[in-house]
């Protein structure tokens, strides 16, 4: 039996419950035993002093890349476990675009076992859900065994870095996952009118003299599926939204009530196309920072709700493929442990978004969205917690990550809100410093 | 000769001519001047790169601007050595900044480097201390060639200011379009672009040009037509139905020439497809500076190489004075 928890002391800021004030958390079995002012708690619980920092549901993060296997270099399970839990976050969702890729029942069941030995192990991080292949060796043909992929642990499927392009594929995988509940996580992209770009089509894209990825690229193919969405009634989840035109359908859709939810990442509602400017391979990724018209519009979108949650699209390269010519470099860059001090810093401070909402569209939002455990303190739930000083600021210094890789826009940026505990079902899995 | 680029600042490298400003550029002309005459020389060899060290590193086949360095590397006393794509580490693998940092354990002063990606020039120039050159990066720059073709202008106009110049062809994948651009509108030009629209980049107006859709307009409005080669590939791409097709609506013919203001000057950076985006009786004919774009080439490629190694321009003269 796991000893008791209480963290004494701090500021409970749970949308879920719509609290936002000086509270007690008992934890008591894994799970979250009361959340009041002045808890006792039985005389054999650790007793945390939390005074001066906040205490939330801990953060959701639906969109990472873990790259084992096949990938280990750049990251493994237990890596970005670890730098998840060091970010805040309790529970992540593991894209299958792996080598091999998670297109059956064994290699999904691999990462979730895999994730689950380190914990047992005491090296455990966040919750580590995989998310199945939608097809085939991801190549967009014939349908996963779905079925069988969430017997072996899978939470959604997607294709994630290669889009779905047949349409009567998208279909049938939005009709077929209703059966398990499941949603059809899209990186929506016409690769057509994508081909060959590396940063986003425009004035900067041209005189840096690299091809472009115009922003219709993404708006066709989340106009298209959201009327798929509302044709099936199947759950599409629209990854990394990054154009104004999708955040218009998206929001269209959702009007119409169609079954859609989607996300945006730190660097979209933070950084535009100009910092690419100087050839820098750690802004490059996919989709590209946008305009600033764009930018404004993703978060105003997040703010409004529209878009519900934040993912970060954690995508880890080796330094030595991000250290060369801006065309060969891979897209992608981390962003679990800088996720929650950038969004204080852009949202919150400002005063855009309060940090209750902050807390829901990192936590409550994709638990809600997603049907998912987590995402509240109520008493019953499990006891994932993340506590934070939301306004320690702090520097971001690469070679203090816990990922195995460096690759962030925001080397060297004082970021605000620093992570101090993150408890996975009771059992603390990151103290910060 | 210590200081690089001392006089006119241009620092340790040149990369491109989108970071300098009109009196840098214009600078670099001048001393390009007193250059133009060594070539013209019984014996065209000065001493002034005796003893440096400057690697030709090519990535990317070429052969008129490998030849023109080669030329002005050698008529400046350099030693130079020759590295191209093929048969080099390169094709084993290695990577740029490996290839970079051997060379460079190897005690270079200079490094001349055309490359296929954009960005690679900078890329290189911010790793190693050797002074390096861009002899065109993927559709960046291609900073000498520009040079070269504003020294041409101002030979036949006296002056670039107010001078209109629209670049026809494929301005999408051109970094001599892209690093002419931004050398004529410092220099105070007037600029204009002009082709098939599937070959106008995204946002080229916000570089301060206007966009002319046919050809018969950019003939009647420029001083100068500065005509792209049409890459055989991009039939490929799909952006041009077919060679016959682009010579049709956008073919540079003395016929067209014909709505053209007296002194309407015509400029291609070659090699040029003959029949295709220029007809032979314009290349040949008294508007063609196409030569003379040649030979200034040596010239000011002598001027970069003899700033970037500490030279001051205004000393041009007299450096290029001895006999090697």
């Amino acid at each position: 039996m796991k000893r008791p928890v209480l963290l004494v002391g701090g500021r409970v800021v749970d949308p879920s419950q719509s609290i936002d004030e000086p509270r007690d958390v008992l934890v008591l079995g894994g799970r979250i035993e009361a959340v009041e002012r002045g808890l006792a708690g039985p005389d054999e619980a650790e007793r945390i002093d939390v005074s001066g920092l906040v205490v939330a549901p801990g953060l959701i993060d639906v969109h990472v890349h873990l790259r084992e296997p096949g990938g280990e270099h750049k990251e493994t399970i237990r890596s970005g476990a670890l730098a998840a839990a060091a970010g805040g976050f309790t529970t992540v969702w593991a894209m299958p675009n792996t080598d091999p890729p998670l297109d059956d029942p064994a290699a999904v069941g691999f990462v979730r076992q895999e994730a689950r030995a380190w914990a047992r192990r005491g090296e455990g991080g966040a919750r580590v859900s995989p998310v199945g292949a939608a097809s085939r060796g991801l190549a967009g043909e014939r349908m996963t065994e779905i079925g069988g992929l969430v017997e072996a642990g899978a939470v959604a499927v997607t294709d994630d870095g290669y889009p779905i392009a047949d349409p009567a594929l998208m279909r049938r995988l939005l009709e077929y996952t209703q059966t398990f509940g499941i949603p059809v996580l899209q990186h929506a992209e016409d690769r057509a009118l994508s081909a060959g770009g590396v940063m986003n089509e425009g004035a900067v894209a041209t005189a840096l003299g690299l091809r472009g990825i115009p922003n219709v690229s993404e708006a066709a193919v989340v106009a298209r599926d959201v009327y798929l969405a509302e044709l099936t009634g199947g759950h599409l989840h629209v990854q990394h939204v990054s154009t104004r035109e999708a955040v218009e359908s998206i929001e269209r859709a959702r009007e119409r009530g169609a079954p859609v939810t989607a996300e945006a990442t730190p660097h979209h509602l933070t950084l535009t196309e100009d910092a690419v400017r100087g050839y820098r391979t750690d802004a490059k990724m996919n989709p590209p920072l946008r305009t600033e018209r764009d930018r404004i519009a993703v978060r105003e979108a997040l703010i409004a709700g529209v878009i519900e949650m934040i993912a970060t699209d954690h995508a880890p390269h080796h330094y030595e493929e991000k250290e060369r010519e801006f065309d060969d470099a891979p897209f992608g860059i981390v962003g679990l442990e800088t996720a929650l001090g950038v969004c204080i810093r852009e949202l919150v401070e400002p005063g855009d978004l309060p940090l209750s909402g902050l807390v829901d569209r990192m936590s409550c939002a994709p638990a809600r969205a997603m049907g998912i455990e987590g995402g509240s303190l109520r008493p019953g739930r499990p006891a994932d917690i993340v506590v934070f000083d939301p306004g320690e600021p702090w520097t971001v210094d690469p070679a203090r990550f816990l990922s195995r890789s460096r690759n962030t826009p925001f080397a060297g940026e004082r970021l605000t809100g620093r992570v101090r505990r993150t408890i996975v079902g009771g059992q603390t899995r990151y103290v910060g410093s | 000769m210590s200081d690089p680029g001392a006089g006119l600042g241009l620092g340790k490298d040149l990369v491109g001519l989108e970071p300098l400003g009109r009196e840098q550029i214009l600078g670099i002309l001048d001393t390009a001047e007193p250059f133009k005459e060594i070539s013209e020389r019984q014996i065209k060899k000065v001493p002034v790169l005796r003893g440096q060290t400057i690697v030709n590193l090519f990535f990317e086949p070429s052969t008129r601007t490998r030849i023109s360095f080669e030329f002005a590397e050698k008529r400046l006393s350099a030693d130079t050595v020759n590295i191209s794509s093929s048969g080099s580490s390169v094709e084993k693998g290695e990577t740029l900044v490996d290839t970079a940092r051997n060379l460079e354990a190897m005690r270079i002063n200079m490094v001349v480097v055309r490359h296929g990606s954009s960005g690679a020039a900078g890329f290189l120039a911010d790793r190693i201390p050797s002074n390096v050159i861009n002899a065109g990066d993927g559709q960046h720059e291609h900073p000498t060639q520009a040079l070269l073709d504003l020294l041409t202008i101002r030979d036949r106009f006296g002056s670039i200011e107010g001078r209109r110049v629209c670049i026809v062809g494929d301005i999408l994948h051109s970094r001599v379009a892209r690093s002419n651009i931004w050398g004529l509108l410092k220099c105070g030009a007037e600029v204009a672009v002009c082709g098939p629209r599937t070959l106008i980049p995204a946002g080229i107006g916000d570089l301060g040009v206007r966009v002319l859709r046919r050809v018969e307009e950019a003939i009647e409005w420029g001083d100068v037509l500065y005509v792209l080669r049409l890459q055989l590939e991009r039939m490929k791409g799909g952006y041009v139905a077919s060679l016959r097709e682009y010579n049709r609506v956008f073919g540079v013919s003395s016929e067209r020439l014909r709505l053209a203001s007296d002194d309407l000057i015509v400029l291609h950076p070659g090699p040029m497809n003959r029949g295709v985006e220029i007809d032979s009786d314009v290349a040949d004919g008294e508007r063609s500076v196409i030569l003379p774009q040649v030979t200034n080439g040596v010239a000011v490629r002598m001027a970069v190489l003899y700033l970037l190694a500490g030279g001051q321009p205004e000393l041009a003269e007299t450096a290029k004075g001895g006999v090697a």
